[in-house]
């Protein structure tokens, strides 16, 4: 047990305002707190999805993947997602450009679609590292791209944010978009994995 | 978008050259470090939203700034970088930072 674990300790700055304006919204009657509880474990909760849906149906309609790529949010929007204040960009994998999201200031993600950020996402390392060597970062991940395929970073620094389309695995001619969602995780939208086949045996690993 | 005050008209287009300003003001800014001082080009632009140095501040952000993305060769930015030449780097910055 680390030194300190389960010992008092005062609210932080931060801590202390949530909780103070938490308070006062309840006692106003202008929330409740199963509204808030509600709201925080259906973020928690969330996963990649409704991310993985729109993907999976831009893979099987051609003229929705345009609406996707041309506006992100509205295509969002046109599959039952709400997504207030959302402003979606959506990058395309070819054979020629492979495309990863970081947010270096901070840690931008589209959460509304994509549910709560990985840790590693957060992390000084990913955030410094993806910019100025993608190619090292990705083949960490187990992603190993031909020298050829360019890589294209997006650096999600201000109102904008990203998911990636990536490309339709081969061997899945016929497959309706429920069973091809199945192939899309929360890596393959952020860009540091492609979609895979699945595997005869389970081995599917997670981080 | 701006609430109905006047959204300014952007000065680039898509395709323009643009250099990030090389300056270092305090408070919070938006554009990182390792690009400031680089030469891109407009990849798309993205609509215009209130300054993120001024709200900040607690104030209005207007008149809004308009935001484009700008594509950055990854070669410019980073001394003896190890990757394709086609290797891009795309992020966004608001037109008082370009020049």
């Amino acid at each position: 047990m680390k030194p300190g674990a389960g010992r008092y300790e005062p609210y932080s700055y931060f801590q202390l305002m949530e909780v103070s304006l938490r308070e006062l919204l309840v006692d106003k009657g202008i929330v409740t707190e199963d509204a808030i509880a509600g709201a925080v474990r259906a973020m928690r909760e969330r996963g990649p999805e409704r991310g993985a849906a729109m993907v999976a149906r831009a893979w099987v309609d051609e003229a929705y993947k345009a609406r996707l790529l041309a506006d992100g949010s509205r295509a969002a929007e046109e599959l039952g997602f709400e997504v207030p204040g959302l402003k979606l960009i959506v990058v395309e994998n070819t054979p020629q450009t492979h495309n990863a999201i970081v947010c270096t200031l901070c840690s931008c993600y589209p959460r509304v679609l994509l549910g709560l950020p990985p840790e590693w996402y957060k992390s000084r390392p990913y955030r410094s590292r993806m910019v100025r060597e993608p190619r090292k970062v990705l083949a960490e991940f187990g992603l190993k791209l031909p020298a050829k395929t360019a890589i294209r970073v997006h650096d999600s620094n201000a109102d904008m944010r990203y998911m990636v389309l990536p490309m339709r695995p081969a061997g899945t001619d016929g497959w309706d978009a429920a069973r091809l969602a199945m192939m899309v995780s929360r890596d393959c939208l952020i860009g540091v994995a492609v979609p895979q086949l699945p595997k005869k045996s389970k081995t599917r690993k997670s981080r | 978008m701006s609430d109905g005050k006047l959204v300014p008209v952007p000065n680039y287009r898509v395709g323009d050259r643009v250099t990030v300003r090389k300056a270092y003001p305090l408070g919070h800014i938006r554009t990182p470090y390792y690009i400031r001082g680089h030469t891109g080009v407009v990849e798309r632009v993205c609509g215009a939203f209130p300054n993120p140095e001024e709200l900040a501040q607690q104030r209005d952000g207007l008149p809004a700034q308009p935001l484009y993305r700008v594509r950055f060769r990854q070669e410019d930015l980073w001394p003896g970088y190890r990757g394709a030449n086609a290797d891009v780097l795309e992020l966004e910055i608001y037109q008082h930072w370009l020049e």
